[in-house]
């Protein structure tokens, strides 16, 4: 399979602050991909940069490669930016839908990349709530607010955004640490139907909902990957030391 | 699918566009601020000399200085300061301190927002109805620094409210820890440490003060006076007041303008001063309390 | 120890007291205001000690005080125009001997002291004039207080010179400023925003009467060339003055409100492919409409309250309708400009309390209208 996405020995400093320590890690196309570690280890930030996100906070340093299908996405000239977090969707650890109808919140990324097309956008709001599992939910209420929908619902509207422009990349964080159980089996259901088209990231805390998920898992350490593996062979077979008293537990 | 090439041009023009149409706006705000100032300085400093800050008007207040009106001003801050510093700082002890959630503090910070929303014009109104009138007072220093003294309140109140608010709670527990009681606590452990914010407060309610015009119409501002006041039952000048008549009223206005150039330079120097002087005391021991 | 037993108690109870002052001064500004101003209500437009008499004859009975007014300046001079016979008005405004002067002319109508006349009239009888009522004084289109024999105390002219004026600041004032705190908030890096937030809310430091003065001497004359006016002291320069003080408090408020638009939304947005401004037009204020709301009601209340600068700028003529290219007279710019003239506790003087009555209920609602709306974010 070939590795949609890529880094080189990556480096990010906040600041003074070494927050990626040289990451080299190769994502294959049409995979999932767990990130595990403790709190504070560098996994949002590790996410992040596949869609430049960190480049909107001021005092960033980034060093090293991020390939994306082979192109290094840090080198792409700036109007390009837009266009490729068109092709790499975010899905956030809190439920964070616009203040808008759950029709607008879906269309929004159709309409600032300019299509105008309004039997189009009525298509693709439908077909992607449909794919996110939320349309037979809200296709009676698509003119109200999206605040007025539940957590779990809120997050699914959050992912259909995500979709309704057609990435090839979803990066999710932690996108079901706010949810109930129910909701969160709704989530893991959802990303285990994405995988077959997209490939997908996914930073969690929680080591089941790896091992349910992913195809792969990383683990971080203090802004260090000390492992990558197939997920079974991580959670079965870990080779670090470090790896093993993390999925234990033991970790002190 | 299929994303418009144009729309990207289109967004980076749009952006463009708005980003500095509201960079130049901004900046024109400054700007304006500056014009104001540098208009006023430029017009006012040339008339500014000892004889000016130190004299009595003459010729019908086209002559002369403007001692009454800065002595009369100072009484005033005095006089209104003496009354709303301590019983501003004991409002927002009680509010920040004393007050326990619920309604009846709602109600309090409710009323202090809208003693703040009151019209300074109100504050002349009910000032001489209440003092001049009510108590008898008649129009003197001691009815105007009231009425100042009341429109100052809540601005005393929510600054003093908002430097006990920054006081770290493990200060307060600290004390109680070693026995100390509220009022203990409060006096020796937390006032300490939000002083320098609380009197950032009453520098800003001084600069407020000695701007403001209308509260004192009626209730303490002469038009005139031969002599400075003797006594905190006379009528006074006042800066803001002088420079309102000079600039409007009488029959010499062309005559006077130099004067009330001179007038609005020193009103402006005041407010610099305190903004300078609040931000300097902000920053200085800002820095201080964090480095504890 | 013992001492601090005795005194803590006392200083709690002074804290506690003081704690209530707020609330206890408005109440006071209620109680003083409203008692003079309600007096206002009720009483006679004619001067007191004088009465106004007509023939004993005349069928009219009573007049309004904008009748009065109008005989006075000769714009009635038939008592038909009043619902009387047809006959011309004689109007004497202070004759020498009430019943001798009404005798000969029975059109005649008269100011006269009321005690003079002792009751012993033959003639003459006073004729009722019509009170002054809350609906009269709010709907009433002339204000001409000192007007005799009968005030004219309508506040229409006034209440829309105070609209218009306030109402066209913040036209100016509330794109100025929302364009300057979205560029405070989102686009301005830390060290620009540093420097320029000191000096805007140095603008909320300056004396209304140096903005007035400034007004003066540069807008209004800039106003009046501009448009070849033959005078600049017009509602416009007002707007001006007013916009430009209105600012500080609509970026600082509206700045705020943009500051609380999640972190998170914003970069949903972006992670989208939306360019950053068309996350502020489409996430950022939209989500921060309540606030920016509350901040142009706010800077509407300042300008409605504004005395000084109005009173400096405005010209100060109660000319109904009011525009923006003429002189008006704003409510606070009133109160300021009559008080010291008003005899006291003449009907002039409550009067302007009444005005200061009302100006006091619209800063209330918009006290009110500002916690509603910032209330609902919440
Ligand atoms: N904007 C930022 N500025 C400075 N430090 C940051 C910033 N964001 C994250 N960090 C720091 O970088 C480290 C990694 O953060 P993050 O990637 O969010 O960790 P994780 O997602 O694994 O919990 C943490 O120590 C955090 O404090
Ligand atoms: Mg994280």
């Amino acid at each position: 399979m070939a590795n949609k996405l890529e880094t080189i020995d990556v480096h990010l400093h906040y600041g003074e602050f070494h927050a990626l320590k040289g990451i080299s890690l190769a994502i294959p196309d049409h995979s999932v991909t767990a990130l595990i570690g403790p709190s504070g280890c560098g996994k949002s930030t590790y996410l992040r940069l596949f869609n430049r996100m960190n480049d909107l906070i001021p005092y960033t340093k980034i060093t090293g490669q991020v390939l994306m299908d082979g192109e290094d996405i840090y080198k792409i000239k700036s109007s390009k930016i837009d266009h490729l977090r068109r092709t790499v969707g975010m899905v956030f650890q809190k439920p964070n839908p616009f203040p808008k109808s759950i029709f607008e919140n879906v269309a929004y990324g159709l309409r600032v990349n300019g299509i105008s097309d309004n039997s189009f956008i009525e298509n693709q709001v439908e077909k992607t709530l449909r794919q996110a599992a939320l349309w037979e939910e809200v296709k009676d209420k698509l003119k109200k607010s999206a605040f007025e929908l539940s957590g779990g619902q809120q997050q699914r509207l959050c992912i259909a955004r995500a979709l309704a422009i057609e990435p090839t990349v979803i990066l999710m964080d932690e996108p079901a640490s706010a949810l109930d159980p129910i909701s969160t089996g709704k989530i893991e259901d959802l990303i285990f139907e994405l995988k077959d088209q997209y490939t997908i990231i996914i930073v969690t805390h929680n080591m089941q909902q790896a091992g349910r998920v992913s195809d792969y898992t990383g683990f971080f350490y203090l802004g260090n990957l000390i492992e990558f593996d197939k997920t079974k062979k991580i959670f079965t077979n870990p080779s670090k030391q470090e790896t093993e008293n993390y999925i234990t537990g033991r970790f002190g | 699918m299929e994303f418009p090439e144009s729309n990207e041009r289109r967004k980076k023009l749009g952006q463009a566009i708005m980003f500095g149409l509201s960079r130049g706006i901004s900046y024109g705000i400054v700007a304006l601020l500056f014009l104001i100032l540098f208009f006023i300085v430029k017009q006012g400093i040339g008339v500014i000399n000892w004889e000016f800050l130190t004299a009595m008007p003459t010729d019908g207040m086209t002559k002369g200085g403007i001692w009454p009106a800065i002595v009369g001003t100072v009484y005033l801050v005095l006089g209104s300061m003496l009354f709303a510093f301590p019983v501003g700082v004991m409002a927002g002890i009680y509010v920040n301190e004393y007050a326990v959630a619920g309604p009846v503090k709602r109600f309090v910070k409710m009323m202090t927002n809208n003693l703040a929303g009151v019209p300074s014009i109100i504050f002349g109104l009910f000032g001489m109805a209440l003092f001049v009138n009510q108590m008898g007072f008649g129009a003197s220093i001691l009815a105007g620094s009231l009425t100042l003294g009341l429109l100052a309140l809540p601005i005393v109140i929510r600054t003093t409210e908002e430097a006990l608010k920054s006081v770290d709670d493990t200060f307060r527990q600290a004390s109680y820890a070693l026995g100390g009681s509220k009022l203990y606590t409060i006096r020796k452990v937390v006032l300490p440490i939000a002083l320098p914010n609380i009197l950032t407060g009453l520098i800003l309610a001084v600069g407020r003060v000695s701007g403001e015009t209308a509260p004192i119409l009626f209730t303490v501002a002469a038009y005139f006076l031969p002599k400075l006041p003797s006594s905190i039952m006379d009528q006074a000048m006042a800066l803001p007041y002088h420079l309102y008549v000079i600039s409007t009223s009488g029959t010499q206005i062309e005559a006077s303008r130099p004067m009330a150039y001179g007038t609005a330079f020193v009103l402006v120097v005041i407010v610099l001063i305190v903004n300078i002087a609040a931000a300097l005391l902000r920053n200085y021991f800002g820095k201080k309390v964090k480095m504890n | 120890m013992r001492i601090r037993r005795f005194t803590e108690p006392i200083f709690e109870s002074l804290i506690k007291i003081c704690g209530y002052s707020s609330g206890f001064v408005v109440l006071l500004i209620i109680v003083f205001l409203f008692k003079e101003g309600i007096s206002f209500f009720g009483s006679s437009p004619v001067e007191e000690g004088f009465t106004m008499y007509v023939h004993a004859s005349n069928p009219v009975k009573d007049l309004s005080a904008a009748q009065i007014k109008d005989v006075f300046d000769q714009k009635i001079t038939n008592w038909k125009a009043l619902g009387g016979a047809d006959q011309p008005i004689d109007f004497e405004f202070l004759p020498k001997c009430i019943d001798s002067y009404m005798d000969s002319l029975p059109g005649s109508l008269a100011f006269f002291p009321s005690a003079q006349t002792d009751g012993k009239l033959k003639s003459a009888i006073p004729i009722k004039i019509d009170k002054i009522t809350v609906g009269k004084f709010l709907s009433d289109t002339e204000w001409f207080p000192t007007s005799r024999p009968a005030a004219r105390m309508g506040v229409m002219p006034l209440l829309l010179g105070t609209l218009l004026v306030s109402f066209f600041a913040i036209i100016i004032a509330l794109p100025l400023g929302l364009a300057a705190s979205i560029y405070l908030a989102e686009i301005a890096d830390e060290r620009i925003r540093k420097i320029l937030k000191p000096v805007i809310e140095l603008l909320a430091g300056i004396p209304s009467v140096v903005y007035g003065f400034f007004g003066l001497v540069v807008i209004v004359p800039l106003v009046q060339s501009t448009f070849n006016l033959p005078v600049g002291e017009t509602a416009l320069a007002g707007s001006i003055v007013l916009a430009i003080m209105a600012l500080p408090t609509i970026i600082t408020v509206s700045e705020d409100a943009l500051r609380t638009t999640p972190r998170a939304m914003k970069e949903a947005s972006l992670a989208l492919g939306a360019s950053q401004w068309q996350t502020i037009r489409l996430v950022t204020v939209p989500y921060a409409a309540s606030g920016i709301t509350a901040a142009a009601i706010l800077g509407i209340g300042r300008a409605i309250g504004e005395t000084m600068a109005a009173l400096m700028v405005t010209g100060n003529s109660a000319i109904m309708p009011p525009t923006l290219l003429q002189p008006v007279r704003t409510i606070p710019a009133t109160i300021a400009a009559e008080l010291g003239e008003a005899p006291f506790g003449g009907l002039h003087f409550q009067a302007l309390f009444a005005l200061g009555c009302l100006l006091f209920i619209i800063t209330l609602i918009i006290n009110l209208l500002v916690e509603r709306v910032s209330a609902k974010r919440n």
